[in-house]
């Protein structure tokens, strides 16, 4: 190397510290964070053993499919499946395939959903966590397919099924085939109830389009999370077919509440508590008094 | 005359010419006749040309005409005795679907389909063919009827897609939607659903969960209209063309994907041409699926409909 090389001034670009995908991904970043909803600022940390809800206005962050499981189970007692399982391009839509390992990249997961089987406070369960990181949550085969496996699993061993749906519906990409997907879990939907089975559905922010017109609506309970968007046509589509101000509350969780839509909307960090008081009186199903 | 579509001009055109000519012999004396059965050997000729080689646009156009046969069409051409039921017993009656019992060749049936209006009037009574969740309700109210009493049931498709608007979202459009397809699954009678113009994404599946698929050749089953996926895909509604063809929506399209069972023939130009000629082609294909599934015990029906959708799905492991 040469005196003068050695003296050479460095170009800016390499000393750059490249944000990583998967950090872009996840909503908080940094040291601290603003609550998007009231602005209140908050170490990142406490966020995080806060579930994710703002402690000053009670807003939940979205969740990754990981963060959900952790947030639920008992530590280390998940078990992921299907794992493997690979989106193609029925469609040969430009881009698609790109796009799809894009978000798996950043997400860490193969798909919009990770699925499995694990325990809440001992009881067993099989689940389905929709991740609306990875393409907003939607709906293609592969998505359909590890559902319906984790609802034939349940079957199998004859346990409740647990699905959380984030999605924005159907995924454009793979077109009717995608939205054959909803009837797909929904016969896998129909075996495990007529087994007298329980299927748990809480809808998180957003649950819209074929999710929600299929499996997120069909609990033998239904739950949701403050606020939560759910609702199956869009807003902005809405307001242009009846030309009309919608009311502010409008497919959120608390308006279907209201609506006859739900069982209950639960707060995040009452949510395992609560999951738990179900599960353990399903598990008590034709108990008799002495 | 009917509405003409756009890639149906040349043979409009020709026939318009042919027509000139007649006229112009009737009231001259000039023999003008080898010329005419030349033109009209060349429409003849034309027409097989443009209406063998249709693009999913043209379908797409075809399925929505205006004059397309409805399902009180077929009803009237392929049932006797038909009895509309009305109602969903919880909030009133859609009329966007219509339902009852029929007999077909001597068979109890059931019919539930999506019902546009012929003209303004009736389109405003009838939603456009769009449904509110009373309407998916009254179908599964008279499905289970159908199962109590061991009837098949037969299901019309023909909507752009459940209504989004504010009251059917209030009622639960989305759970009424899901829960036919939950329920659907579970049916003990034979099920056959035929998409006879728009199959509309979940406000088309909600008549969809069946045993048999049939596709009018002209219709079209998608997960978006055309003008929804180019907005979304492209931020362009104008590219509906395009995405008519990209996402593969037509009944032949289907059918290589594996999603139907038969496509049913049109008559040439489209149904709306000859809706008799067009029944006696829905006729034979019902028949034969009937024929199949009646065969099928209750347990069979309902393991037949869940091979069927838990085989759809494209990925590699």
């Amino acid at each position: 190397m040469s005196i003068k090389e050695l003296f050479k001034k460095k170009s800016k670009v390499d000393q750059h510290t490249i944000p990583s995908a998967k950090s872009k991904a996840d909503v908080p970043e940094g040291i601290m964070t603003k609550c998007p909803e009231c602005k209140h600022v908050i170490l990142t940390k406490d966020l995080l053993k806060n579930g994710k809800v703002c402690p000053s206005c009670q807003h939940h962050y979205k969740m990754t499919a990981q963060e959900r499981i952790d947030h639920l189970f008992d530590e280390g007692s998940f078990e992921s499946m299907d794992d493997h399982l690979k989106t193609e391009n029925p469609l040969d839509f430009p881009s698609y395939t790109e796009k799809v390992e894009a978000d798996a990249k950043a997400t860490g997961l193969n798909e919009a959903v990770l699925t499995g089987v694990g325990r809440i406070q001992d009881t067993l369960v099989a689940v389905a966590v929709m991740d609306a990181h990875f393409r907003m949550g939607s709906m293609g085969s592969v998505v359909g397919e590890k559902i319906t496996r984790a609802v034939e699993k349940a079957t199998e061993l004859g346990i409740p099924m647990l699905i959380f749906s984030a999605s924005g519906g159907a995924r454009m990409q793979e077109g009717v085939i995608s939205l054959m997907q909803m009837a797909k879990v929904s016969v896998a939907l129909e075996r495990h109830a007529n087994k007298g089975l329980l299927y748990i559905s809480i809808m998180t922010y957003p649950t819209t389009g074929g999710v929600s017109a299929s499996f997120a609506s069909v609990g033998d309970i239904n739950l949701a999370e403050p606020k939560a968007l759910i609702g199956f046509a869009g807003r902005r589509v809405i307001e242009q077919t009846v030309r009309e101000k919608l009311p502010e509350d409008f497919q959120t969780a608390e308006f279907l509440l209201n609506h006859g839509q739900l069982d209950a909307v639960v707060h995040r960090n009452d949510m395992p508590e609560e999951m738990n008081k179900i599960l353990k009186l399903h598990a008590r199903k034709g108990a008799v008094l002495v | 005359m009917s509405k003409t579509l756009a890639f149906e001009e040349p043979i409009v055109k020709l026939r318009e010419k042919i027509n000139e000519l007649e006229e112009y012999t009737a009231v001259n004396d000039v023999d003008l006749s080898s010329e005419i059965v030349n033109l009209k050997n060349r429409l003849v000729k034309l027409e097989t040309d443009i209406y063998e080689s249709m693009e999913p646009w043209d379908r797409v156009q075809v399925a929505r005409h205006p004059e397309r046969p409805t399902t009180m069409d077929y009803i009237t051409r392929l049932f006797e005795d038909f009895i509309e039921f009305h109602g969903d017993r919880n909030f009133g009656d859609d009329e966007a679907i219509i339902g009852g019992i029929a007999s077909f060749e001597e068979m109890p049936i059931t019919i539930i389909g999506h019902q546009r209006g012929k003209d303004t009037k009736e389109n405003v009574r009838r939603n456009f063919g769009m449904p509110h969740p009373e309407g998916y309700r009254k179908a599964l109210r008279l499905m289970k009827q159908a199962e109590k009493f061991h009837r098949p049931i037969i299901c019309f498709i023909d909507t752009k897609g459940a209504y989004p608007g504010k009251a059917a979202e209030e009622r639960g459009q989305s759970e009424a939607i899901a829960r036919n397809l939950v329920e659907m699954a579970g049916l003990k009678v034979p099920v056959i659903s035929i998409v006879i113009g728009e199959g509309g994404s979940g406000g088309a599946l909600a008549l969809g969960v069946a045993n048999h698929i049939h596709m009018l050749e002209n219709s079209t089953y998608s997960v978006i209209s055309p003008e929804g996926a180019a907005s979304i895909l492209w931020k362009d509604p104008s590219l509906a063309k395009q995405a008519a063809e990209a996402m593969k929506i037509t009944a032949p399209d289907l059918k290589e994907m594996n999603i139907i069972d038969e496509i049913i023939p049109e008559v040439l130009g489209g149904a709306h041409r000859d809706a008799n000629k067009q029944s006696v082609e829905i006729r034979s294909t019902l028949r034969r699926s009937l024929k199949t599934l009646c065969e099928l015990t209750s347990d069979e029906l309902i393991d037949n409909r869940y091979n069927k959708f838990r085989s759809i799905g494209v990925f590699s492991e």
